[in-house]
This record gives C-alpha cells, sequence and structure tokens, in this order.
C-alpha cells in the first residue's frame, strides 16, 4: 500500500511538474520591472567590451549632470537580450529606453504600438537629427515615421585578416571569389585554418551569404526578398552564391568544428589572433575585442582588413557592404510621461557628446556624427578607423543586416536554414525551396 | 510460505468522521492543490486558449481558429522534433538504467569507502545543468578544448558540430547529470530488500549473480518504474542543458520538442503554433507516465514481500 501511495505521488508530482514547465516556459521571465517611481527612467543595453562600458560611462556621466533625473541601467548578454526585450515589452514591463537594432524587429514593436512616435521631437529639435549620419536613420523608420534615435557606431561587416599567416605561407589577400579559393587548400596544408567561423550563433554565417548575394547578383536580389515578391529566393544568382558558399564549406574553407564554435564567446576571434585562422568575415566591432583581448595581434600591426573581394562576372558593386548602419534606442509607449522627458534630455544631451565620441574612436568604432573624420586621425586606431569611415561612407549600398532588417519570424526561419546550408544538410536547391514558402512573413 | 503468520488482512481506510480526532483532513490537500491549480492548471488553460490563436508577444491576441494547429500537424519539423525527443530519451533511458542501477546496488553495501564515494558521486547533482553545458562545451571545443589542449586528436571531433554526435553528447550529458540521482533511488530500494531473502538464496546455494538477477532485480520492481517514469517524462522537459550545450543544433539535428516549443514562441514570436507545442508535450508526458504506470502490473498494490 505504502509503495502504491508513493508512486501515485510523485505521478502526481510529475504531472504537476511537466505542467509547471511548460507554464514557466510561456510565461518567461518579465525581469526589473520600471518602477512605481516617475523620476526615475530605466535603460536596458548589452554587455561585452568595449560597448558596454561606455553606454555606462555615458548614463553616469548624465545622471551626475542631472540630479533630479536619473537613468538606471542594465545591461544583458546579446542573445539572451533579444528574447528578453521583447519579453519584458510583451508584458508591459519594458524599460523606458529601449536598446535594439532597428529594422524588423523595431518594426513588430511599431506594430504592437509599444514604443512612441519620434518624427515631432526630430522636427522640435533638428539640431539633434542634423548631426548624425542620415543613412542611419534609414532602419529607424517604419511607414515613413522616425521610432527611435540612431547611436553609437556605424559597423560595416570587413573582411579582416592576420598578416602572420599570409607570411607564412607567401601569399597576398586575395583580390577575388577565386583567389579565396585558391587560398584555401594553401593555407589547409600549411596547417592554418582558412577562416575563423562561430557557426554556432549562425547570423555568422548568414554575413557570408550577404556578401556573395550582392558581390553576384547586386543588392537587388535580397531587396526582392525584403519586398516580398513571390519566389524570390529562386533567382539564379541566389542559387549561385549559396552552391559558392557551399563549395567552400566542402574544401574545408572554414575552421574545423565551425558548427561548434559561438560568437558570444569570441572564440571566432580567438581562432584568428592566435594564429589558428587566418582570415575572418565579421563585423568591424570585433577590432575593440581584439584589441584588448588578443595580446599584440592589433597593436603589433599583424590585424589586416578589407572589404569582401569581388566575385568574377558578378553584378554587384564591390564598394557595396552590409552591416548596421548604427544602433537604435527607443522609449517606450508604456513608460510615464515623466520618464519620458528624462529619455529625450538623454538623447539630446548625453547620447553620443564629445566624451563618448572620443571613447568609441578609442576603441575602433566609427561614431554616427558629422564631423568625427577630423577626430580619427588623433585616435588610437587612425588606420583602421579611416578604413572603416571609408567603407561606410564610400558604399554605394550599404544594407542593413538580413536578420535585422526581416521581421523576427522571417529572420528565425533564415537563420535555421542557413545553419542547414553550413551543415550540407540541404542542397542550396532545397534551401530555396524553403525559404520560398516564408517569403513576405 | 511459513503459514505460521496470518495473510494479510486488506484495511478499508475509515470514511466520514469515524476514528478520527478531528474529522475530516481533507483540507489538508489544499496548499499542494492551490499551487498546482495556480502554477499547473491555470497555465495549462492559457496555453491551451493561445494554441488557437494568432498572437507575436507583444500585440494584440487575434483569434485564429484551428490556423497553428494546422501550421504544426503539416510541418516536417513537428515529427523531427518528436523523433528527436524520443531518441534523448530512448538512449538516455538506456543509457542510465542499467548505470544506476548497478552503482545504486554497489552504493547500497554498508562499507565505509562505499559511503564516502556515495556522497562523491552526488555531486554532479549538485551542478546546474547550464553550468554543466558551458562547461562540457568549452571541454569539447575542437580548437580549445580537451583534445586540442592534450594533444589527443581522437578527442578533438567535431563533438557538437556533427548530427549524431552531438546527439550523443546531449544523452552523454544528461546522463552524467542525472545518473547519481537514480543510483540513490536504488540504493533506498536496495537496503529495503529483506536480508533473510539473501541469506535463504545463499543456503540454497545461490551465486552473487544468480542472486542478483533472482532477487535484487524483481525486488526492484517498483523502484526501477518510479525510476523510469522520472527519466522518462523528465526527458521531455530537457531544455536548460541542451538549449546552451547546441542550441538545438547542428541544423535541428538536437532540437527536442520542448526546444522546438522555445524556438517558435521566443525566437520567431509564433505564440499560436508554440502552444500548440505546449499542449502536444503535456499530452505526450501524461499518455507516458501513465503508460508506465500499466506497465508496473495490473495489481500494483499487491504486496512483493507476502508471506515474509
Amino acid at each position: 500500500m505504502a509503495q502504491r501511495a508513493m508512486s501515485r505521488r510523485s505521478f502526481l508530482n510529475l504531472a504537476a511538474g511537466t505542467g509547471a514547465g511548460v507554464a514557466l516556459a510561456a510565461c518567461g521571465s518579465s525581469g526589473p520591472g520600471q518602477g512605481e517611481g516617475g523620476s526615475e527612467a530605466t535603460y536596458w543595453y548589452l554587455t561585452g567590451a568595449p560597448g558596454e562600458q561606455i553606454r555606462t560611462n555615458t548614463v553616469n556621466r548624465f545622471n551626475k549632470a542631472n540630479s533630479d533625473s536619473q537613468i538606471k541601467p542594465t545591461a544583458f548578454e546579446n542573445d539572451a537580450y533579444k528574447t528578453k526585450i521583447r519579453t519584458a515589452i510583451g508584458a508591459g514591463q519594458a524599460p523606458t529606453i529601449i536598446w535594439g537594432w532597428g529594422g524588423g524587429g523595431l518594426k513588430s514593436w511599431v506594430d504592437a504600438g509599444q514604443v512612441d512616435d519620434l518624427t515631432d521631437w526630430f522636427a522640435q529639435n533638428a539640431a539633434v537629427k542634423d548631426r548624425l549620419f542620415p543613412s542611419s536613420f534609414g532602419a529607424a523608420t517604419v511607414n515613413g515615421k522616425i521610432y527611435a534615435m540612431p547611436c553609437e557606431t556605424v559597423e560595416p561587416i570587413v573582411l579582416f585578416y592576420d598578416k602572420r599567416a599570409f607570411d607564412k605561407i607567401k601569399a597576398e589577400p586575395p583580390q577575388s571569389w577565386g583567389e579565396i579559393m585558391a587560398l584555401v587548400p594553401r593555407f589547409n596544408a600549411a596547417g592554418i585554418a582558412p577562416f575563423s567561423l562561430a557557426g554556432q550563433s549562425r547570423w555568422t554565417n548568414m554575413m557570408w551569404l550577404e556578401f556573395l548575394f550582392d558581390r553576384i547578383g547586386g543588392p537587388e536580389v535580397f531587396q526582392a526578398v525584403f519586398d516580398g515578391e513571390k519566389g524570390a529566393w529562386s533567382n539564379p544568382a541566389a542559387l549561385d552564391a549559396l552552391t559558392k558558399v557551399q563549395d567552400l564549406v566542402k574544401a574545408n574553407g572554414f575552421v574545423k568544428g565551425f558548427s561548434s564554435v559561438v560568437a558570444d564567446a569570441n572564440a571566432d576571434q580567438a581562432l584568428l589572433y592566435t594564429g589558428k585562422a587566418a582570415m575572418m568575415l565579421h563585423g568591424t566591432w570585433t577590432y575593440g575585442s581584439m584589441a584588448e583581448e588578443g595580446g599584440d595581434f592589433v597593436s603589433g600591426g599583424n590585424l589586416g582588413f578589407m572589404n569582401f573581394p569581388p566575385v568574377e562576372g558578378g553584378k554587384g558593386d564591390p564598394s557595396n557592404t552590409v552591416g548596421n548602419p548604427g544602433q537604435y534606442l527607443s522609449i517606450s509607449s508604456k513608460a510615464t510621461a515623466e520618464q519620458k522627458e528624462i529619455a529625450k534630455k538623454f538623447f539630446s544631451t548625453a547620447v553620443l557628446d564629445d566624451t563618448e565620441i572620443g571613447e568609441w574612436l578609442d576603441t575602433g568604432g566609427v561614431p554616427i556624427v558629422k564631423g568625427s573624420e577630423s577626430k580619427i586621425s588623433s585616435s588610437k586606431a587612425p588606420e583602421f578607423l579611416t578604413f572603416v569611415n571609408e567603407t561606410a561612407s564610400k558604399a554605394k549600398v550599404f544594407a542593413q543586416s538580413w536578420d535585422q532588417a526581416l521581421s523576427p519570424t522571417a529572420a528565425e526561419k533564415l537563420l535555421d536554414n542557413i545553419a542547414k546550408l553550413f551543415q550540407l544538410s540541404i542542397t542550396p536547391q532545397q534551401y530555396v525551396d524553403n525559404m520560398n514558402q516564408v517569403i513576405g512573413q | 510460505m511459513t503459514g505460521l503468520a496470518p495473510p494479510a488482512v486488506r484495511v478499508r481506510p475509515a470514511t466520514g468522521s469515524t476514528g478520527g480526532r478531528s474529522g475530516s483532513i481533507g483540507w489538508m490537500a489544499l496548499p499542494a492543490l492551490t499551487i498546482f491549480v495556480a502554477f499547473g492548471v491555470v497555465p495549462l488553460a492559457g496555453v491551451l486558449l493561445l494554441s488557437f490563436t494568432r498572437w507575436d508577444g507583444i500585440g494584440a491576441i487575434h483569434p485564429a481558429g484551428l490556423d497553428s494547429w494546422r501550421t504544426v500537424l503539416t510541418d516536417p519539423g513537428l515529427p523531427h522534433a518528436l523523433w528527436v525527443t524520443f531518441l534523448v530519451m530512448a538512449l538516455s533511458w538506456a543509457f542510465q538504467t542499467p548505470m544506476s542501477l548497478l552503482m545504486g546496488v554497489f552504493l547500497a553495501g554498508r562499507q565505509r569507502y562505499r559511503e564516502i564515494l556515495a556522497i562523491v558521486y552526488v555531486v554532479p547533482l549538485l551542478l546546474s545543468s547550464a553550468a554543466l553545458a558551458i562547461t562540457y562545451k568549452a571541454l569539447l571545443d575542437p580548437n580549445f578544448g580537451l583534445g586540442a589542449g592534450l594533444g589527443f586528436s581522437f578527442l578533438a571531433q567535431d563533438w557538437l558540430g556533427r548530427g549524431t554526435l552531438a546527439l550523443g553528447v546531449v544523452v552523454f550529458v544528461v546522463s552524467w547529470q542525472f545518473i547519481p540521482f537514480h543510483a540513490l533511488i536504488y540504493q533506498g530500494g536496495v537496503r529495503q530488500i529483506p536480508v533473510a531473502l539473501y541469506e535463504a538464496a545463499q543456503i540454497d546455494g545461490a551465486g552473487r549473480l544468480r542472486q542478483f538477477f533472482s532477487i535484487t532485480l524483481p525486488q526492484l520492481k517498483y523502484t526501477i518504474i518510479t525510476s523510469s517514469t522520472l527519466m522518462v517524462v523528465g526527458s521531455l522537459t530537457f531544455f536548460d542543458l541542451i538549449f546552451v550545450l547546441t542550441e538545438g543544433g547542428p541544423g535541428d539535428a538536437t532540437r527536442v520538442l520542448a526546444l522546438d516549443m522555445y524556438k517558435r514562441g521566443f525566437q520567431a514570436n509564433l505564440m499560436g503554433p508554440a502552444s500548440a507545442i505546449a499542449v502536444i508535450l503535456v499530452l505526450v508526458g501524461l499518455a507516458l507516465a501513465l503508460l508506465l504506470r500499466r506497465l508496473g502490473g495490473r495489481d500494483a498494490s499487491a504486496s512483493q514481500q507476502e508471506g515474509m
């Protein structure tokens, strides 16, 4: 009898446990609310050097200068943040100031009526708007209205390489796709992985497709997908790009075990600066952490950088680039009037002030403020910053990263299929078929 | 057997207020019931309702009839996720049960060194799944992990980058974490087996192996069922460990049902289909638990020690 009672109880516990587990997963965590007190605004942003420290410094300076209006900052790790901020917004617990990437994610907040329209505010405060790069407002604009303040730095994706590795095999950085494919066996023979890649993070793989699509077929190919044209992925240029990337995987172009490498831990950068990989296609934001964590790799002049080379016979302009045209700050519609005032004051007086501009420049970032070019020459990394600035400003088309431009629903499907493509578990044609099904979602 | 003791008499629990000092004790179930309703039944009902809607997590909730169910049930991702879930369940059960059974039997001995070992064995149970996953991930890293560090090329596999290997790693880490727990259950079970049975077997000339298969195993029947129920139903809710270790990857090789639910709900913002999967998860869990109860035999109340 005793045994029976025992097992029934454990069964009930299990049933309850299953239910509760599901329920908890469904609820998610709400995180700190915005508090009842009206005179304190909240601000969530990302962790990670060097940006986290700069963001925190800006908030601290603002708090010091404004004793009556305070901002309480909280920092979250990159991949977790995307989910966290969304859950918080859905639960009505969003911070006053919401840090984001603009584009499709911002649009979904706008569609839900969760962030404030800042068009009028920018019209009244033209000085705030006019000092920023006009190109940075594209991803902040939804249906012709501005819903976010662009901030921080412009971050194109570029091809980093290790000069030591090229010296070792006596080769020059590749000037075309053909040269890339020719370099692969030579680096492999020398025991150096041709390219570092954090494949588990998926958006890292996506950067390769972004460039191949552009270089082969021009920016129109992805634009058609973005516009929701039926069958847009079936473009022959898309198929060509997908095939080329699988060719590179098959030729062992990426570091062994790239599918287990995660970008959040900066393991892909470590592969480059420890000399295990020769090249890495990555955002310019990695420069700061490579300089900080890579010993004398950056300071010793071993890091090379260039725009992605053209593909033979491709239609895309070789000056085109993709990446983040800026980062974005939105104001939660659920915040109190007082909190919103603090946020706007923060936008107009603290965001990208001279100190912050200097801090970004020192860590290898180009702030989206006009006229920062003149400060580049006196910064710690003039050569890299000039390169970033020219890549960004001379690009014929500066496309936003696909996963940020698309809606979160479409982006998830995209990343999922890209991961499978790099796994070689689906063919380019299967990729095209899968993605055509969800076009326009 | 001996015929000296009177046969066991079944005592019917007293109904009503007879015999008790203060009448019904039904109220004692109230706290547990409240918690169960608040955190089990209510959210479940909410999830069921959500599965008939279209919701992106932050906007308005639109009723959508059977749309979500149609999406989920026609998606090839569902049978795949079910299959992966089943594989993780079956493989980790097949690996854990014999291991923990043997370990439990071993730990049931009263020798001092075994008591000390018992404490050592329980350590994995004290670690959080997330920490475990991060540690294993670092150890298995093909470029900076154990294999590369120690120079053993066979350890420097692409552990988490190949479908079958990644599944194997998941099963191994899950088992590594939970074997001590089930070993403890078996240890308790073994210690309850009357020594007289073994003494009788020894007199009859049964060896150790024979004793194990003829006494220990049959006597542990209900312990095995309890432990298996915990393993099987518990494996349905594996999430944290797999999420941190592989994020369901590579591709979707380790995307179990719980992970599929999370990805749809919180990464693709499709709360309707995610809720439908949650409902499926609950149904599968309940069905499995009931099935395992049934496997325990029709007359679960029958004593195994009758006549002792």
